[in-house]
């Protein structure tokens, strides 16, 4: 849980200007940003800047350690290349990553903004959905279905954001629940406006703060969840790529290649710190009444 | 406290009845229902589907085996694993003694060196040793469990040799000493995301609490500054540390899976990941059940330390 979901009374947004300019004052988050930011673009450019095709087999140079000729990061037990793998593999974690962020952010919103807003019965059964999905350790639901799933990255990041979502509604339900009150949200409700609209056009952008701070540290969780269950086998299937399933025969192949394990693991951190790091600049920046001292 | 205890034993029934009823939900929701196993295999015939459907009460509507499953629940009849068949309570039992001993440890473990850390970086804010536990804290938060996990069974124990691999026991048994080895790498993999939880929230708890005015009366008595952190201060921040420990549990849980099938640990974890292999969902919905029992009871043992703790608790929280 994190210190998010203590609600703050929302304050009136500070000024943008002054938001990034304390964004960029937190060095580890402009750190992060330019790490996440290489490993977006080195995964999308892939196909042209990688130095050989991910799938391409070179039995003669097997377990080649990393630097040396021809393998800039080793190559795998076929001889396939490190680093073109760790490259296409980014494409799949981080858009698993992002898309399981997206789902998470529109479901604890949906759930959250209604409960909210409409209260009584519907604010009761919502609610407690929340309550009872939050006992569960999300890894153990997040396997229970993925292991009946056919796996795709449609799929994949459908599961973990379905899993994923209760702490972004409790957040979003702690903000609405004041916000719901304001003179100006009464105003839309007098002249006739929808639900749905008051809560897209007035609340969502008096909320959009802490959600964009979740969704961050969502991302960061996200991609660490895939790599996860496609390490036991039941994500992403090779021979396509992912942080996580590179790692499945790192235990057994260890004896002979240790970098093997080293370098998936090393990128899965790297983007997962990146993002936490993000988050929390993120978090300082837009409200300066949840700055950690 | 008595009305107080009522109405929480009553809210935590309630989250078990709506956990079991998403468990068993998803359970049927499954493509292929419960057999869906037996499908697959060419030389089970549409009457073998029948008649394990009957044996089991599959054929039955949905909310009648829900029920008969709740009954059986409360009489000590979990149903039969797929998978050997032999009786589900049996097959777990035997194994959360193994769970409790992993996180029970590191949970102790965690609770001591997270608190230290927390509180000396916020006595010295701002120091080295304070910027220094921050970044560390996100590194660990970040780090992947089951690779943090692999990487310490290669170093310590393939190509080192100091420590077992896995497992909880060596397998000519072995005394205490033994099992504290085995015990050591799964205990410090899983203790250390916790450790960076604690670490970072009783460090932001300290710090709130040691602008208070009472802190500030207590040193201007002349109590040592030993004595103004420990019984004043620390004391304080007992009450959302304690709340903390509850809302960790999920974590707690889901680490100890993790870590469990990285160091092929006996418990529930390494169980479950072998039955999510053999599709073997009596098994699953189980250990589902035993997980939600645990994070609900550890939210309601703190609730009711908080009340006892700190009074005002009993009626903000009713």
């Amino acid at each position: 849980m994190s210190d998010l979901v203590v609600g703050t009374l929302p304050v009136a947004a500070p000024p943008r200007r002054h938001a990034s300019r304390r964004f960029f004052r937190h060095r580890l988050a402009v750190l992060g940003l330019v790490v996440i930011v290489a490993l977006a673009l080195s995964a999308a450019f892939a196909p042209w800047i990688a130095p050989y095709n991910p799938d391409d087999v070179d039995i003669a140079n097997r377990y080649a350690p990393p630097l040396s000729l021809g393998h800039l990061l080793g190559s795998d037990d076929l001889g396939r290349d490190v680093l073109t793998r760790l490259m296409y593999a980014g494409q799949i974690s981080l858009s698993v990553g992002v898309a399981a962020m997206a789902v998470t952010v529109i479901v604890g919103f949906a759930v959250g903004a209604f409960a909210a807003y409409l209260g009584g019965w519907v604010d009761v059964a919502l609610m407690r959905l929340t309550d009872t999905m939050l006992c569960f350790p999300s890894v153990f639901l997040l396997l229970f279905v993925a292991a009946f799933v056919t796996p795709s990255l449609a799929s994949i990041s459908l599961m973990i954001g379905l899993t994923c979502w209760m702490e972004l509604a409790r957040v979003v339900y702690g903000q609405i629940r004041v916000l719901k009150s304001a003179d100006f949200v009464a105003a839309a409700r007098m002249v006739g406006a929808p639900v749905w609209r008051i809560i897209l056009r007035q609340i969502l952008p008096n909320v959009m703060a802490p959600i964009l701070v979740a969704a961050t540290l969502n991302t960061a969780n996200a991609i660490l969840l895939e790599s996860y269950i496609s390490f036991l086998g039941y994500g992403i299937q090779p021979p396509q790529a992912s942080w996580g399933n590179m790692l499945t025969n790192a235990q057994s192949d260890f004896l002979v290649d240790p970098w093997l394990a080293v370098m998936p693991g090393l990128a899965i951190t790297l983007a997962v710190t990146s993002f936490n790091f993000i988050g929390d600049g993120l978090r300082d920046a837009l409200d300066p009444k949840m700055q950690q001292q | 406290m008595g009305r107080f205890l009522v109405n929480r034993l009553a809210q935590s029934a309630v989250l078990l009845v709506g956990v079991s009823v998403i468990g068993f939900a998803l359970m049927h929701l499954a493509p292929g229902g419960p057999l869906a196993m037996y499908t697959l295999n060419p030389t089970v015939t549409a009457q073998d589907i029948q008649r394990i459907k009957v044996q089991f009460g599959l054929d039955q509507p949905v909310w009648v085996q829900y029920f008969k499953w709740v009954a059986g629940v409360f009489t000590g009849n979990w149903g039969y694993s797929f998978f050997g068949g032999q009786p589900v309570r049996e097959v777990v039992f035997d194994r959360i003694p193994a769970t409790f001993e992993l996180m029970g440890s590191a949970l102790c473990l965690s609770l001591l060196i997270g608190v230290a850390i927390g509180v000396l970086s916020a006595v010295k804010r701002g120091s080295l040793l304070d910027h220094a536990t921050a970044v560390a804290a996100m590194v660990a938060l970040s780090l992947p469990t089951f690779w943090f996990g692999l990487l310490a069974i290669f170093i310590f124990a393939q190509t080192l040799g100091w420590l077992p691999a896995g497992g909880n026991r060596s397998t000519d048994g072995g005394g205490f000493l033994d099992a504290l080895r085995h015990l050591i790498l799964p205990v410090a993999v899983l203790a250390l995301v916790l450790v960076a939880q604690w670490s970072r929230y009783t460090r932001s708890y300290m710090l709130e609490i040691l602008n208070q005015d009472y802190i500030r009366t207590a040193r201007a008595k002349g109590l040592r500054p030993s004595r103004v952190l420990v019984n004043h201060a620390l004391r304080a921040a007992l009450v959302p540390l304690i709340t903390l420990g509850g809302l960790q549990l999920p974590l707690l849980v889901g680490g100890a899976l993790v870590t469990e099938t990285v160091f092929s640990w006996p418990g529930m974890g390494l169980l479950f990941v072998n039955a999510l292999g053999s599709r073997d969902y009596p098994v699953l919905m189980a250990i589902l059940m035993v997980g939600a029992f645990v994070v609900v009871l550890g939210n309601l043992i703190a609730d009711i330390l908080i009340a006892l703790v700190d009074p005002r608790a009993k009626i903000t929280h009713v």
